[in-house]
C-alpha cells in the first residue's frame, strides 16, 4: 500500500470534521451523559444526548482521540440530531455494517459515508464505532 | 555485531508489508524469532514432546529433561543461586501476580506501605492496588523527576518502617529509563523492605545478575526476548518462596494428596500446577543460548547506540515532543503535534515501518506526561540505523500528510 491509499481512509471530508468537529462541547440540559473510552488505546468520549418525546433533539460531544473517532462523532452528532431515536439505532447498526465492509446504500447518510475507508484498516475500526457505541448506550439508559 | 548477519536469522523481518520492506520498530511490545528458536520448538514437538515428570517412558524422560534443563539455562542466565529459585509461568503478568496475591498477603497487614512508581506497566501496578486493597495496606508512589527518572533521596525519604514491599521496573517501557535497582534494593533492605523488580525490559537487554542486584524478586517474559509466547520466569529468593504457598493448585505440584488435605512439592514446582510450558521453555532456552552467542553487553551497546542515533535524528523533526530521559534503554516515545499517535502509527504502517501506538499498558503513566497516547519506536539487535532513517523519513512524510492539503 502506498502513502496515497491512505487517501481511503483520510478523505478530506474525515479531516474536515477532525479539525472542524461538529457539535463539540456541552448540553446545558442534557438528558443523558454517556462517558466511554476504548480500553485498548485510550481514546475516550462523553456524549450528551437531549432525547424529548422519542427524538433526538440536541447531540454534544467531548474527547480525545485520532482523527478517525473524533471525526466520527462529530459526524455522528450532525447525523442524529432530529431523528427519531428508531431511526438513529438503525443508522448505527448500518454504520457497523459499513464497518464490516457490507455493501450498504449511504444515500441518507451524507458526510458518514466518507468514514467507508475505515472498513479496510481493520485496527482502526473500533476508533470509528466509538461514538456511535456510545450514542446506542445514551438511548438505551434514556 | 554483525546486524546483517543476525538479521538473515530472522525469518519474519524478510517480508514486504504494504509493499514496503517490513521495518519492525515494536520489540517492546514482542521480539521477533530467530530460526534457532523456531527449529528448537519444531524439533521438540517433532521428535519429543511427552507430559513431564510422569512418565517412565523415553519421551517422557526426554522432555523432562529438555524443560528441567531450560531452567538451569535461566538459572546462569540471571546467575541464580539455585534452580529452586526458577519458577515458569505464562509471563511477567503471572509472576508478579504471584507475588502480589501470595507473598503480599501474608506479610502485608492495613498499618502497611507498599511503594511502587508512576512509571509502572499496569502488570506492576494493578497487583499491588488488589493486594492494597485486600490487605489494607497503602499504596505508595515514588515521585517522578521531569525527564523520568527516580532519586535515590526520594527513594529514601519515601521508605520508612512500614514499607513492606518496592515494585519497580527495571526499565521503563515507555520512558525507556534504567532504574536504579541495585541501589533502590538496598534502600529496601535497610527498611527490612522486600523488593520485586518488574524485568519485562530488562532481562531481554541488561545482563541481569539477580545475586548481585540482591533483589528479592525479578519477573521477565520469553517473548520480549526472541523465545515464544507463553513462557515467563520468576526468580525468588529460596528462603522467602519455600515460606509462600501457592496460588494455583492441582496436578503437577502436589506431593501427597489425601481426602481433606494435601501437601506441596518442593521448589520450585510447588508452583507450577498443571502441565507446564514445556515447549516455550524449550523455545527459551535456545533462545537464551542464542542472546549469549552474540553477547548481552554487546547487544546492550548497539541497541544503546540506536537509541542515541533515534534520538539525535528525531529531535531534528520540527514539532516533534520525545519523553523520557537522554540516557535511556533502545527505545523512543513521541508525538507529533496536532496529529495523533494512531494516526502516526497507520501513516507509518503504510510505509511498512511497525511502531506501537496508545497507552503502552501505563494509563497513570500517561496522565503524568499530561497526554492519552503516544506512538513508540523500539528496538532491538536486528535493527539498524537504516531502520532508524526510514521511520524518520516516514516521521517526515506524516507530518506533511497532516499538514497539507486538508485545511
Amino acid at each position: 500500500m502506498a502513502l496515497n491509499n491512505l487517501d481511503t481512509l483520510y478523505r478530506q471530508v474525515i479531516m474536515d470534521h477532525y479539525k472542524n468537529p461538529r457539535n463539540r462541547g456541552t448540553l446545558e440540559e442534557g438528558s443523558v451523559t454517556v462517558d466511554m473510552n476504548n480500553p485498548t488505546c485510550g481514546d475516550r468520549i462523553q456524549l450528551q444526548l437531549d432525547i424529548q418525546d422519542g427524538i433526538v433533539k440536541d447531540a454534544k460531544f467531548q474527547g480525545e482521540g485520532c482523527s478517525i473517532s473524533m471525526a466520527s462523532a462529530s459526524m455522528m452528532t450532525q447525523a442524529i440530531k432530529g431523528l427519531e431515536v428508531e431511526a438513529a439505532l438503525e443508522m448505527s447498526e448500518m454504520f457497523s455494517e459499513m464497518m464490516l465492509g457490507e455493501d450498504i446504500d449511504t444515500e441518507d447518510m451524507g458526510d458518514i459515508e466518507a468514514l467507508q475507508g475505515v472498513s479496510k484498516f481493520p485496527a482502526r475500526i473500533k476508533c470509528a464505532t466509538l461514538a456511535w457505541k456510545a450514542m446506542e448506550k445514551g438511548v438505551h439508559n434514556e | 555485531m554483525d546486524i546483517k548477519a543476525i538479521k538473515e536469522q530472522f525469518p519474519i523481518l524478510h517480508q514486504e508489508v504494504n509493499e514496503h520492506p517490513l521495518v519492525y520498530l515494536d520489540s517492546s511490545a514482542t521480539s521477533q524469532k530467530p530460526v534457532q528458536v523456531i527449529e528448537a520448538v519444531n524439533e521438540y514437538y517433532r521428535l519429543h514432546n511427552s507430559n513431564v515428570h510422569r512418565g517412565v517412558h523415553t519421551l517422557g524422560s526426554r522432555a523432562t529433561d529438555q524443560y528441567e534443563g531450560a531452567r538451569e539455562k535461566v538459572r546462569e542466565f540471571i546467575h541464580a543461586k539455585s534452580t529452586k529459585e526458577i519458577i515458569f509461568n505464562r509471563g511477567t503478568t503471572t509472576g508478579l501476580n504471584l507475588v502480589a496475591s501470595s507473598y503480599a498477603r501474608a506479610n502485608v497487614g492495613p498499618e502497611d506501605e507498599i511503594v511502587i512508581t508512576p512509571m509502572e506497566h499496569h502488570s506492576n501496578l494493578i497487583p499491588w492496588q488488589q493486594a492494597a486493597k485486600a490487605t489494607g495496606a497503602r499504596l505508595v508512589y515514588l515521585p517522578l523527576q521531569e525527564d523520568g527518572t527516580i532519586l535515590l533521596d526520594d527513594v529514601k525519604n519515601t521508605m520508612n518502617e512500614k514499607t513492606k514491599i518496592v515494585a519497580i521496573t527495571h526499565v521503563s517501557n515507555v520512558l525507556g529509563t534504567i532504574n536504579p535497582i541495585k541501589e533502590i534494593t538496598e534502600i529496601a533492605h535497610q527498611h527490612d523492605a522486600v523488593m520485586v523488580v518488574d524485568g519485562a525490559q530488562g532481562a531481554p537487554h541488561i545482563q541481569v545478575d539477580v545475586q548481585d542486584i540482591d533483589c528479592d524478586f525479578y519477573a521477565f517474559s520469553g517473548h520480549k526476548m526472541c523465545a515464544p509466547t507463553g513462557i515467563g520466569v520468576l526468580y525468588g529468593k529460596q528462603e522467602l518462596l519455600e515460606n509462600m504457598e501457592p496460588i494455583e493448585f492441582g496436578g503437577e505440584m502436589i506431593d501427597f494428596v489425601n481426602l481433606y488435605d494435601s501437601t506441596w512439592k518442593e521448589l520450585p514446582w510447588k508452583f507450577e500446577g498443571g502441565t507446564p510450558i514445556i515447549a516455550g521453555a524449550v523455545g527459551l532456552a535456545a533462545a537464551i543460548d542464542f542472546l549469549k552467542e552474540i553477547g548481552q553487553d554487546e547487544i546492550l551497546a548497539h541497541e544503546t547506540e540506536l537509541a542515541a542515533y533515534a534520538l539525535e535524528q528525531m529531535q531534528t523533526i520540527d514539532g516533534i515532543r520525545i519523553y523520557g530521559p537522554q540516557k535511556r534503554a533502545g527505545l523512543v516515545t513521541f508525538n507529533l503535534d496536532d496529529v495523533h499517535p494512531h494516526d502516526t502509527a497507520t501513516v507509518l504502517d503504510a510505509e511498512g515501518i511497525a511502531v506501537r501506538a496508545g497507552h503502552h499498558c501505563a494509563q497513570p503513566l500517561m496522565k503524568w506526561l499530561d497526554v492519552t497516547a503516544t506512538a513508540r519506536a523500539s528496538f532491538y539487535l536486528y535493527n539498524t540505523k537504516e531502520d532508524i532513517d526510514l521511520l524518520v523519513a516516514g516521521l517526515l512524510k506524516t507530518k506533511e500528510y497532516f499538514g497539507n492539503g486538508f485545511e
